[in-house]
């Protein structure tokens, strides 16, 4: 007779203490650095530019969240043409998405500012129409290249989630008479978002650090207020330590926030 | 925290490497890595020619030291020789008390105005009042930008800084600022290139503030080499005496650039 074999499960390793030797001996070594970063390093600067920074802070997140939101948008009809699209869609998408990723960005940021928007300029129409004032800003190219790139690369992660749905769900979801937008609303959506969510959470942190390209077509950012920092006071270390913190703490809220919104979402009995 | 530990790490790291003594066999001195016509930009090879860099090879034999043209970036220069990166700065840098807190200088080796340029066909002067409720583009760090932050940062409607005076002056042709403010020598650099002459027009010097825009060219250097400061203080006397200075000015201007 056989042993009734106990099913196995994974469990996960209890959270461990914080005062084993080596993490105290850690936390020792990063505490110095604190001191020595705050003691032996100019700081004095940092109530002047408060302001400007959190300003700047702001730019980021915003520039952040409207081009991965539209540029979101754009991606799950990039994705789903590459999936089911006709071939000349399904074409057209893959050739858009493999145009933005094989390029880099700060190039397609500068052919939009110094290509496109002087060609704009070139045109007394356009110069004298309404639109000219946000045209010749800076944001409104920052904002088109870093959505587009968002749009390319989440395209083609939202067509790998597309395609990894389980046919049978599909079928089943057909066989209970949904119409095609009631299934791809209901099922075919939500699952490859949910199969997408971990990706999309590195891809978010990776957008947050592309960002700082606008800086380089005079678009404001935390970026630019810390470069303005570095030559107003001529120190290199302070402003680019600050900033590498502050881009810590974004990128650490994003994962969390991200974390909170995949645990919402039921994994099991799906 | 464990990210936090490493990029502190990383950057003790890089600011150990950054004061190790430098070796001193040659001088090196920094331009800006930035094209600035006429003064210093690299040639189709990759070489580094114009007025400043002849006046480097001028001024280096007469002192009788050897030395290497650097480019480094502008918004960077200061602190690369401060860092001892680079041993002196010779890119058009502005003599300023708020410079002199810094680095040392040495005597002015040239002085020209600061100059507003803008499209043709819009009339307006380079005061306060001509500029009202323009958008204003410079440089980041120049004396122009500083001047112009005190003038003109009231009444214009934006003050757009660029990283490089090349790319305020493409904007401006672009139309996506209104004037430009920098040195008179650089801007006329642009005002006779093709572009230019197809856009734009001076609309003038700014009035002198010797406070913000200097008391001219000088030589950078670290507050304590105060021996390399006295030789190129010499060494400059010597080439404007013995003519070096004027005949390499001749082929690069029609005036002179020394000033008064």
């Amino acid at each position: 007779m056989s042993e009734v074999q106990a099913p196995v499960t994974y469990v996960p390793p209890k959270a461990r203490s914080l005062f084993e030797p080596h993490r105290l001996v850690l936390m020792a070594v990063a505490a110095g650095l604190v001191f020595c970063m705050a003691w032996f390093m100019r700081w004095d600067w940092l109530p002047r530019y408060q302001e400007r920074l959190i300003y700047g802070v702001g730019q980021t997140l915003l520039m952040l969240f409207s081009t991965a939101i539209v540029g979101f948008l754009f991606a799950v009809p990039l994705g789903l043409a590459q999936v089911t699209g006709p071939r000349p869609l399904a074409w057209a998408a893959r050739g858009f998405c493999t145009l933005i990723r094989g390029t880099p960005l700060l190039l397609q940021l500068w052919l939009l500012y110094y290509g496109l928007g002087s060609l704009f300029a070139q045109y007394p129409e356009i110069r004298s129409s309404f639109l000219w004032p946000y045209l010749r800003q800076a944001w409104p190219y920052g904002f088109a290249a870093l959505m587009l790139s968002f749009a390319a690369y989440e395209g083609e992660v939202m067509r790998g989630a597309f395609a990894g749905v389980p046919k049978g769900e599909l079928e089943a979801a057909r066989a209970y008479g949904m119409g095609r937008f009631t299934l791809f609303r209901r099922i075919w959506l939500p699952r490859a978002v949910q199969r997408a969510l971990p990706t999309l959470t590195g891809e978010t942190v990776l957008q947050l650090k592309s960002t700082p390209l606008v800086a380089t077509v005079t678009v404001v950012d935390v970026y630019a207020i810390i470069s303005r920092v570095r030559q107003e006071t001529y120190l290199t270390y302070e402003p680019l330590l600050l900033l590498a913190l502050i881009y810590l703490c974004l990128t650490g809220m994003l994962v969390y926030a991200f974390k909170l919104l995949e645990n919402r979402i039921p994994n099991r009995g799906a | 925290m464990k990210n936090l530990l490493k990029s502190a790490a990383v950057a003790l790291a890089v600011s150990v490497a950054a004061f190790a003594p430098a070796v001193a066999q040659e001088l090196k001195i920094g331009v800006a890595a930035e094209p600035y016509p006429p003064f210093s930009s690299p040639d189709a090879s990759g070489k580094w020619v114009g007025w400043e860099i002849e006046f480097i090879d001028a001024l280096c034999g007469e002192a009788k030291v050897k030395c290497v043209v650097t480019p480094v970036a502008w918004d960077g220069i200061i602190p690369a020789l401060t860092t001892k990166k680079i041993d002196a700065i010779i890119g058009s840098m502005s003599i300023t008390p708020e410079r002199e807190k810094t680095i040392a200088f040495s005597d002015k080796y040239y002085n020209t105005p600061a100059a507003v340029i803008g499209p043709k066909g819009q009339k307006f002067d380079a005061t306060p009042e001509g500029l009202k409720g323009k958008i204003l583009g410079v440089q980041v760090s120049t004396v122009s930008a500083d001047y112009a932050k005190k003038y003109f940062a009231p009444v214009v409607s934006e003050i757009k800084e660029y990283q490089t005076q090349d790319e305020a002056n493409q904007d401006l042709a672009a139309g996506r600022i209104d004037a430009t403010q920098a040195d008179l020598i650089t801007l006329q650099a642009f005002l006779d290139s093709d572009q230019g002459k197809a856009c734009c027009e001076t609309k003038g010097n700014v009035k002198d503030d010797p406070e913000i825009l200097g008391a001219g060219i000088g030589i950078g250097l670290r507050q304590e080499d105060k021996a390399l400061k006295d030789k190129f203080n010499a060494a400059i006397k010597a080439v404007r005496a013995n003519g070096t200075y004027a005949a390499i000015s001749k082929k690069y201007f029609d005036f002179d650039i020394y000033g008064k």
